[in-house]
């Protein structure tokens, strides 16, 4: 996905000179190439992300299209405040793109593991919240934030996360993009656990039971639709992220389906339990660890669906 | 402004309308507002390149009140100069009003934007002097400062930041009225050597009396002070300037002007209930 955010946003910004890309001192040798070729629309910030957050919205606020990037936590719960009311009460054409999210950075520890992001951004007004699933989805992203009119955040992961999408799909705001279709189950994932999400559906496909797949890119506003659609059609909900189960993608379709009064049989919200990690490892472990390796989806998955939970192909 | 009254004549206009606001909005920070009444008045007819009938002129010079909460005195050299009408001020804090007590843009037309928690007002500035600057946009950004946002550490950020970069299109007015919400600034959070801390980060800085007009004038009419850097005027200002109880007086940050002591401030001020 890094790889992806960079190289669109650069090939973007060679034709668009409102671009600005904004750094917290960070991107060693991911940046390079944007910062030598466009230097007038680079600016590394320094390592201070609540004065970044607000330069992005005062360069918004005269013209610009501003992404600030930098490791998750450091450009959205530092500058909290300065995102709520310099960046969103503005309606300033910032889009936050932190790196890292979820547990990307494993090792690195707690500090550095952006578990609860989707929750508190969820909740700020007028703020489009983007997960994309793949690179594809990312490329998708950035070209698609260049002509939207208001402040953004878009949640990437690492770089080298697998390409799902073997073409591009077709990509707007707030429409979910159904990947495999299915009638028993729904599977619902943003962000970079599309690709296990898949792997999960492929197993149960295995034992008879159909999985539809969802890719939700756009956690707010989300695609109440096909929410609506899945509820109706099939007998089971899974949200999937690498987020915390408090107020991320699972709290955002559970809210809209008993306000529908649409609650499918079985809904279970997979994710993190809200916990800071108490084991040191790579995501790979991490994941493994809570569960949210296509083996862990797979076992809470079969357990409320009460099948046998072992696996051929993982 | 609409009608060419002298500065001195518009900076008591400014105080009176401070006053009553703050009275009929039952509000707190008069004595925020009656520090800045005369940089205010000299900004918005001497200083600032600025269209009242046009306030998003791409071209405008942009003026950021940091201090939100001094929005009173602000308010009203807005509708003094022209961008709304003056009877607005009547609506400050009232249900359904266009006037919060913080400045707001949303409704305002001349509001460049909304402040209100302390420490961000100074990084939004920047970012317009920086995109200026890359434009090469003819524009200067001002920004007012108080002296208790300097506590803030984000407030220093883009202190050290405009410089690095050489934003010498930023200009900061501090009102040093050197009383904070719980006390005095040498109390809670001594600032001194306040401009020497400037100058070290790399502003060129210059102290004046900010009561006096032909000073502020004379100051603001010639930056920025050196090429290349971005300037600082550390305004020495007395909190509830205008008003003789209200000067110098911490109560004077919250307490509202009511019954006699509103009487009295307006009386001071040569004006009626």
């Amino acid at each position: 996905m890094r790889t992806a955010f960079i190289e669109t946003l650069l090939e973007l910004a060679i034709e668009d000179s409102r671009i600005v890309l904004m750094v917290g001192d960070l991107g060693f040798g991911v940046v390079t190439d944007f910062m030598k070729k466009l230097p007038n629309q680079f600016l590394n910030a320094g390592v201070a992300e609540q004065n970044m957050v607000g330069l992005a919205a005062g360069m918004a606020l005269s013209g610009k299209i501003v992404f600030t990037y930098s490791i998750a936590n450091f450009t959205v719960l530092r500058p909290l405040e300065q995102i709520r009311n310099d960046v969103c009460y503005h309606n300033a054409n910032v889009r936050i793109a932190p790196i890292g999210c979820g547990m990307a950075y494993g090792s690195l520890g707690p500090s550095h593991h952006a578990t609860e992001d989707i929750a508190i951004m969820r909740a700020l007004p007028n703020l489009l919240v983007l997960a994309p699933g793949d690179p594809v989805e990312t490329r998708l992203a950035v070209r698609a934030l260049i002509a939207h009119e208001g402040p953004a955040y878009l949640r990437l992961g690492r770089a080298g996360e697998p390409i799902v999408h073997d073409s591009e799909p077709k990509f707007e705001f707030g429409k979910a993009i159904t990947v495999r279709p299915g009638a028993d189950v729904t599977l619902i994932s943003t962000g970079g656990m599309l690709y296990d999400t898949l792997q999960v559906a492929k197993e149960l496909s295995g034992k008879g039971i159909q999985a539809r797949v969802i890719s939700m890119h756009t956690v707010k506003p989300i695609d109440e639709e096909v929410l609506l659609a899945a509820a109706r059609e099939t007998c089971a909900i899974f949200t999937i992220e690498e987020h915390s189960v408090i107020g991320g993608l699972g709290g955002a379709v559970a809210e809209v389906l008993m306000e529908a009064d649409q609650r499918p049989k079985c809904f279970k919200r997979i994710g993190l339990s809200g916990g800071f990690s108490s084991v040191v490892g790579s995501q790979e472990y991490l994941k493994k660890t809570y569960g949210l390796d296509a083996l862990g989806i797979l076992a809470t998955v079969s357990r409320c669906l009460g099948i046998q939970g072992s696996a051929k192909g993982l | 402004m609409k009608s060419e009254i002298a500065l001195e004549e518009l900076a008591h206009r400014l105080r009176v309308h401070s006053v009553r606001m703050t009275h009929s909005a039952r509000a707190s920070h008069v004595g925020s507002s009656l520090s800045t009444v005369e940089l205010l008045a000299v900004l918005y007819r001497k200083i600032l390149r600025i269209d009242p009938d046009h306030p998003q002129w791409a071209q405008r010079d942009r003026f950021v009140l940091s201090k939100g909460h001094g929005c009173a005195a602000y308010y009203a050299v807005l509708a003094e100069a022209g961008f709304f009408p003056v009877d607005w001020l009547e609506t400050f804090y009232q249900d359904g009003s266009k006037l919060p007590g913080h400045a707001t843009h949303t409704y305002v037309p001349g509001v460049e934007v909304s402040t209100g928690s302390l420490g961000h007002g100074l990084s939004m500035a920047t970012g317009m002097a920086l995109a200026g600057n890359r434009d090469h946009a003819n524009y200067r950004v001002f920004c007012m400062l108080s002296d208790g946002e300097c506590d803030e550490g984000s407030t220093w950020e883009p202190i050290l930041f405009a410089p690095q970069h050489k934003l010498d299109n930023l200009v900061v007015v501090v009102d040093y009225n050197k009383i904070q919400a719980l006390g005095t600034t040498k109390e809670v959070m001594d600032l001194d050597p306040f401009a020497d801390k400037w100058r070290a980060f790399g502003w060129t800085v210059e102290e004046i009396d900010g009561h006096n007009i032909p000073e502020i004038e004379k100051c603001l009419g010639s930056v920025p002070f050196e090429t290349g850097h971005p300037s600082c005027v550390i305004a020495h200002t007395v909190k509830g300037k205008g008003v003789s109880f209200m000067e110098n007086s911490l109560l004077w940050h919250y307490r509202i002007p009511q019954g006699e002591e509103y009487v009295a401030a307006l009386d001071e001020l040569g004006e009626k209930p």
